[in-house]
């Protein structure tokens, strides 16, 4: 490998705290009074690709398909370690779905490997914290014809290769992929850095390069969005402080656990 | 005739109980369609299990080989599989909403271009394909509609109750050696490792939970403590993971694991919804939490407004007492 070139694609989403709150049109989720974040899964993969540059140098790019909104997050990324940062703009006038949204990356990182070199890595996170679609990295991988491997929670650079560990139910396995390969990343595989004010301060000056799309939409297309029913239920106080103690342990008896 | 193909992973941990609910599901959508439902299994033991598939309304089995397949590889198997999806021609493929089902099937609709629509809780299969599935880890419903005569399907854990179906025709069952390229084999596992046996989060009967309120990495001492007494295991928000506490192995939640023990206790944890979808298949939830207007206090089963370093220490040192009488 050369200097290695790490993609990691991101996206932007409200982050609601007790409850989520539905637009009259039931297409979306209240944002007016939320703050935005990108998933765990999606912070995490950044800093993989942070980890890995400083063990073995190389620059790190950030991609996302979202509306302005978006530099947000992706300012968020360059303070902790990206030196580029890239937005798709949606020209098509219709919402991103799966298929569209792998489309417009593929697209997109096709014109930056033409432009600047092919990267090493591709990351991703596991699945967005909203849509949760399972996909959007498969997808965009397929259309490079890169391998990729979802679930991942651990990468190195041996050779010419990545290896790559997943926590299953059962146990752990391993997987060797040849470079240029793609991961779909999740929590756990490090504890992501804060940004540093030095880093801040960098990412501000840094610039968002702007490219349109112009992919077809995809098949899935939203009727609306709801929250399901909850049996409204009273709480049980069992008491304040610790004279509760003695009816804690009574509802464990109740129980049978002790 | 149209067919619905099913994905069965057995190999993998999958519980019974989880390929009998997809199964259920399968057989539902060939119903609709009066159709057959054909399953695709990897697992050389099929035989031993092909009685109760066939029980949950599997028609045909097909079992796909290939002498460099010694383990699993999301892309081989997505290989394979779209090579029984022409042979078969059917009118969607399924499996369940796993880790691996998922990633299977974003690999076959990647490969065929077909739309994926993971998480479904139902599915009505018609001209315009309608499902209803999972969004924000299962905070939120989204009903969709599918433009395509062929969509890849997941189903969400726990989607519906298991109902058995016999069918009246012997079950057949199909060896196939499937063709793998040079592209789709470099992402088969090259080695695993076993978990030992054990009490793990996901099967324990009580998990003590603590978030941001326990305070620190030291401050979790008096919840093992409890935990111990109860046969249990802690576990943790996000919060927690984040601060460096605590291994990301033991977080509740959307990014962490989906529990459903017979007690769960969340010490010092607000309830975001994040947190919530983690912990709201437990059968019994006791809050413990300083504010009583908390998210987690409101949600639960019971609560106890305390400071969670003094009932704690209190409630175990109870437990002792009434174990020595
Ligand atoms: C996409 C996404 C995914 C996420 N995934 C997860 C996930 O998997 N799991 C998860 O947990 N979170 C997740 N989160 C984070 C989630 O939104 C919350 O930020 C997090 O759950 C808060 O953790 P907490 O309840 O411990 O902390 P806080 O919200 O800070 O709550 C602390 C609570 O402790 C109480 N308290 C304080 N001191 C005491 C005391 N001495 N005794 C008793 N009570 C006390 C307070 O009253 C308060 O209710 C996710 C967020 C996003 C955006």
């Amino acid at each position: 490998m050369g200097v290695m070139r790490i993609l990691v694609c991101v996206k932007r989403v409200p982050a609601p705290g007790a409850k989520i709150v539905i637009t009259k049109d039931e297409q979306d989720i209240d944002s007016a009074h939320l703050g935005f974040t990108m998933s765990p899964h999606e912070e995490c993969a950044i800093e993989a690709a942070a980890q890995l540059v400083e063990q073995h140098g190389g620059e790190i790019t950030i991609l996302t398909a979202g509306s302005r909104a978006s530099d947000e997050q992706l300012r968020y990324a360059a303070s902790v370690g990206a030196g580029s940062l890239v937005r798709i703009e949606n020209n098509t006038g219709i919402d991103w779905d799966p298929q569209h949204t792998a489309r417009s990356l593929s697209t997109a990182v096709q014109a930056l490997e033409d432009e600047f070199g092919g990267y090493d890595l591709l990351l991703f996170g596991n699945e967005a914290a909203d849509t949760g679609g399972y996909q959007t990295g498969i997808r965009t991988a397929h259309l490079l014809g890169r391998p990729i491997v979802n679930a991942i929670n651990g990468i190195e650079i041996v050779g010419d290769s990545f290896v790559a560990r997943r926590e299953t139910p059962s146990g752990v396995e391993v997987y060797r992929v040849p470079t240029p390969a793609a991961f779909g990343v999740k929590e756990g595989i490090n504890l992501p850095r804060y940004p540093t004010m030095k880093g801040r301060l960098a990412s501000k000056k840094l610039s968002v390069a702007v490219v349109e799309d112009h992919s077809e939409p995809g098949e899935q297309c939203r009727v609306r969005l709801f929250r399901p029913n909850e049996a409204a239920k009273e709480t049980v106080i069992l008491g304040r402080d610790s004279e509760a103690a003695g009816a804690v342990v009574d509802l464990l008896e109740e129980l049978g656990l002790i | 005739m149209s067919n619905i193909l099913v994905l069965i992973d057995s190999c993998e941990a999958d519980a019974t109980e989880t390929i009998n609910e997809l199964l259920t599901q399968g057989r539902n959508l060939a119903n609709q369609v009066n159709g057959s439902l054909e399953a695709i299994t990897f697992d050389p033991r099929h035989k031993e299990l092909a009685g109760a598939w066939a029980e949950h309304g599997v028609n045909v089995i097909h079992y796909l080989t290939n002498s460099a397949l010694h383990d699993y590889g999301p892309q081989a198997w997505a290989q394979g599989i779209v090579q029984i999806v022409s042979l078969v021609e059917p009118i969607s493929v399924i499996s369940c909403g796993s880790d691996r089902g998922h990633e299977v099937m974003a690999n076959v609709a990647a490969i065929l271009d077909a739309p994926f629509v993971s998480n479904c809780l139902s599915v009505t299969a018609g001209e315009r394909w309608q499902a209803s599935r999972l969004q924000w880890g299962g905070s939120l419903i989204e009903e969709v509609t599918v433009a395509s005569t062929f969509p890849v399907l997941s189903f969400a854990l726990h989607s519906c109750e298991t109902t058995l179906s016999k069918i009246s025709e012997p079950l057949k069952i199909i060896s196939h050696e499937i063709e793998l390229d040079t592209e789709s084999a470099k992402t088969i596992v090259i080695e695993r490792t076993e978990k030992p046996e054990g009490q793990s989060l996901e099967t324990s009967a009580v998990v003590v939970a603590g978030g941001r309120g326990v305070g620190s990495a030291d401050g979790f001492n008096v919840l093992e403590t409890l935990a111990k007494l109860l046969n249990g295991k802690v576990g943790c928000s996000r919060a927690v993971t984040n601060n460096g506490w605590r291994s990301h192995t033991d977080q509740v939640g959307q990014t962490g694991k989906r529990i459903a023990p017979d007690l769960y206790i969340a010490c010092g944890i607000s309830g975001a919804i994040q947190h919530w979808v983690g912990a709201m298949a437990s059968k019994n939830i006791l809050a413990i939490n300083t504010d009583p207007e908390a998210n987690m206090v409101k949600k639960a089963d019971y609560a106890v407004i305390a400071n969670l370093h003094e009932i704690i220490p209190a409630v175990s040192d109870e437990i002792v007492r009434r174990n020595g009488q």
